[in-house]
């Protein structure tokens, strides 16, 4: 009998300026991530709100990444160092209510860095598929 | 009438739970609460749950049918999970009363069958009163805390339990539990009866009469100038419809799932803005109507169409729970007049 | 009990309604039994001599109340603020939530407000509370009398005040106090201590009992929106009842958050929570956070500060590394 190896769903939330582009970039390169990362276009990673987060772990992710410029060069002048710090005091209230902290990452990823984003990709599934199914920010009413 | 003395308390609980699921107060470091017993979980020794018995009939949320989508093709899927038998013990008098409320509304054609099937599958077995609370006010709708209704009215005695079959059901249950019951007389309970109600009559809210109010009031209350006063500082929180007993108001929702619809109804509360909001809007804009539709309901409404049954039971959850301690008692005080004295 | 009288506050409010500063009041209403006092308006020397009272139940913030009461009339209205009320006060004047003209307000010591939870869990059928400076009586319907600490029955908000100094009023009663070392991030703390499972299992238990009223919200002085999310059926996220573990804990992360930064760590949540869900330990984890990651600040102290989280510098603490500093504490 063949075990199916679990592959974990995972949201990766991309800035259009930057981290959507070095997406592109690891494509054209082929560079290789897991086909279970799913994107999602945002115009500058400040336009997430903490809501966005948590609706994706309710409807079926097991874990969530945040891309956008490095700081100092968000398209926008600014909005990346309010990603950072509302970033910074959502996933520490996730980890205050014991949900596991590798779930949500943040990282910043520029449209030259293709290689970045691969690897980034790769690491989180990873890091991800070692801690298993979401559990303790699912809604069951999603699951298939 | 039955009774088993208190040490063996256990074994009824046991001898209950073996045939169906049975629920009961116990106590938790928030206050008493309705749960599954087991093993070594001990009745409540408080007068009331925080929230009401209503949870076993018409739960908060709940789930009536599924639609699964594929193409243009739309199934729908029966989920309907509310026929496992049970047994509510410890419901005290308002509480059960409060089923009488539920039931002219869930039971009136066209009948509520999620509602209905979970009454049939239920046996209350309710217990008197014997040290009310100065939140009490049953009185005032001639709800006898000593003597509540329920398919098996038990009595708590410091030695005993004593319980009473009044309907066929609980006929049923009584008889299954004969091995472990024995017969009884009623001397202990008239006497504990005659001490709970002495208490009744000396609560702080004993004199309150609900007579001012009932069947066919709706121009003589409606636009009194109190309400303005009444609401003002009413924050439009739901706390007092969801610890409500009678509380009956709900809405039925579709959740998408991503792979197909869920409908559920929920608890809806009158103090909600978006509260019977229709596709023309809001029909009640303020915080002053939405206010007085609660109690206008409860004191009008409901009597009207229900041959002057009040829907509020004077359980006296709201006067403990809400945030800004207005309630029914304050309201029934400033508008019925004098007689509330 | 309260070292200011209620005369002294009856007598300010008459005298202000006498010479016109203001014409409405608000102030706390007696009720039924001794404990259940009512936030009301008043706008007569008659009603406040007859049923304004001032105790040791006078919790109610009113600060919230003056968005809507200042855009009814063009004149001032009387307000009596606690030391932690003025905080919630400067919080919505640095959001423009109401016009300062139209209020007039008069600061208030407190020593303390008694917790009606803990005093019904101490004692059934209560007819009668007594403060007697340290220990409290409570005298029952059918029991006798109990006498209690003053402590035991204060809630955590008053336990570990954060302030007895008024940052926003007209006119003072008594004598001001000053802002206090609490101890209120120790709760925070135990549970930053415990691990991922026992922490998750501490909220499922206490999220668990929420039935979704709405209290905390309503109460809260920092949740002023026209409209909130949870109340809008167009937001997609609308729910008016948690159907799983997953809506509970939406709704609770979200309004927390969504104060984050504002929340003047009034405690008027916890204080009408019909649950007892204690939610000021998710508002202090926010401020905890905020203290240490950005430099302590405190919501409301002034007006027209500006909230860390609408705020950076280029030096600020990576989520990863915020994350992992808990780990380390």
């Amino acid at each position: 009998m063949q075990v199916n190896e679990y592959k974990p769903l995972i949201v990766a939330f991309c800035c259009n300026w930057c981290s959507y582009a070095g997406a592109d970039l690891a494509g054209n390169n082929r560079l290789n991530y897991p086909a279970d990362v799913k994107i999602i276009r945002v115009p500058c990673s400040c336009r997430v709100n903490p809501m966005f987060i948590l609706r994706a772990f309710q409807r079926g992710a097991d874990g969530v990444i945040l891309c956008g410029c490095h700081p100092g060069d968000c398209h926008y002048t600014s909005g990346n160092y309010y990603t950072r710090r509302r970033m910074a005091l959502l996933f520490s209230m996730l980890d205050y209510l014991g949900i596991e902290k590798e779930r949500t990452r943040v990282e910043w990823v520029s449209a030259a860095e293709g290689a970045k984003f691969a690897e980034t990709m790769n690491d989180f599934a990873k890091t991800v598929a070692a801690l298993g199914e979401n559990k303790r920010l699912e809604d069951l009413r999603c699951k298939k | 009438m039955r009774k088993i003395s208190l040490k063996k308390i256990d074994s009824l609980f046991s001898a209950i739970a073996e045939n169906s699921v049975l629920y009961m107060p116990v106590d938790t470091k928030t206050g008493a609460k309705f749960e599954q017993w087991e093993n070594g979980k001990e009745l409540s020794d408080s007068l009331n749950t925080v929230r009401s018995a209503k949870d076993f009939f018409f739960p908060q949320t709940e789930n009536l049918m599924d639609f699964k989508v594929e193409g243009k093709k739309i199934e729908v899927i029966d989920s309907r999970s509310e026929t496992e038998d049970f047994v509510v013990f410890g419901v005290r008098a308002c509480d059960v009363k409060s089923f009488d409320v539920l039931d002219k509304v869930f039971l009136a054609e066209p009948q509520d069958s999620y509602y209905k099937n979970r009454r049939e599958h239920g046996v209350i077995m309710s217990l008197a009163c014997t040290k009310p609370n100065e939140t009490c006010f049953c009185t005032t709708f001639r709800i006898d805390a000593a003597e509540p209704a329920g398919d098996v009215v038990c009595y708590k005695t410091d030695d005993a339990f004593y319980m009473d079959a009044k309907t066929e059901k609980g006929k049923k249950l009584l008889s299954a539990l004969e091995g472990i019951t024995e017969a009884a007389d009623d001397t202990a309970v008239t006497e504990q009866q005659k001490l709970t109600r002495e208490r009744m009559s000396k609560l702080p809210l004993a004199s309150l009469k609900a007579d001012a109010f009932g069947n066919g009031k709706t121009k003589e209350f409606f636009d009194r100038p109190e309400w303005k006063e009444l609401s003002e500082s009413c924050l439009g929180c739901g706390t007092c419809t969801f610890v409500c007993p009678t509380c009956q108001c709900y809405d039925i929702k579709d959740f998408n799932t991503g792979h197909g619809v869920k409908r559920f109804r929920c608890w809806d509360s009158c103090m909600y803005s978006d509260f019977t909001k229709m596709s023309a809007g809001q029909p009640r804009l303020t915080q002053l109507e939405r206010f007085r539709q609660r109690f206008m309901h409860k004191l009008v409404y409901f009597p009207t169409n229900n041959d002057g049954m009040f829907s509020c039971v004077g359980c006296g959850r709201c006067l403990a729970k809400c945030p800004i301690q207005m309630n029914i008692v304050k309201v029934m005080k400033k508008l019925g007049g004098n007689s509330n004295g | 009990m309260q070292e200011i009288k209620r005369e002294v506050l009856v007598n300010k409010a008459s005298e202000l309604l006498k010479n016109g500063t203001v014409d409405r009041v608000f102030g706390w209403k007696k009720g039924e039994f001794d404990y259940d006092i009512t936030p009301a308006l008043f706008t007569t020397a008659e009603d406040i001599e007859n049923e304004f009272v001032w105790g040791d139940f006078c919790g109610a913030n009113f600060s919230k109340y003056l968005i809507k009461e200042t855009g009814k009339s063009e004149n001032k209205v009387l307000v009596f603020l606690k030391p932690c009320d003025t905080y919630s006060f400067n919080q919505l004047l640095t959001e423009h939530r109401f016009d300062r003209e139209k209020v007039y307000a008069v600061g208030v010591p407190c020593n303390g407000m008694l917790d009606t939870g803990k005093i019904k869990s101490s004692a059934e059928g209560i007819s009668k509370v007594t403060d007697n400076g340290d220990k409290v009586v409570i005298e029952t319907l059918f029991d006798g009398e109990i006498t209690l600490d003053r402590n035991e029955l204060l809630p955590d908000r008053c336990l570990n005040c954060k302030s007895k100094k008024h940052v926003a009023y007209d006119e003072l009663l008594g004598e001001d106090g000053a802002v206090l070392d609490s101890n209120r991030f120790d709760e925070v703390e135990k549970l930053e201590k415990m691990t991922p499972d026992e922490r998750f299992a501490f909220w499922q238990n206490e999220l668990s009992r929420c039935i979704r009223c709405n209290a905390c919200r309503d109460v809260c002085p920092a949740c002023t929106c026209e409209k909130c999310v949870f109340d809008n059926p167009n937001s997609g996220v609308e729910n008016k009842a948690a159907t799983n573990e997953f809506e509970e804990k939406m709704f609770h992360i979200i309004r927390a958050f969504h104060v984050a930064g504002r929340c003047t760590d009034c405690g008027e949540c916890s204080r009408v929570c019909p649950q007892h869900i204690p939610l000021h330990l998710l508002n202090r984890k926010f401020i905890k956070d905020i203290d240490s990651f950005y430099g302590e600040y405190q919501a409301g102290a002034e007006v027209g500060s500006r909230a860390p989280i609408v705020n950076y510098t280029t030096e600020d603490i990576e989520p990863g590394d915020a994350v992992r500093r808990n780990e380390n504490a």
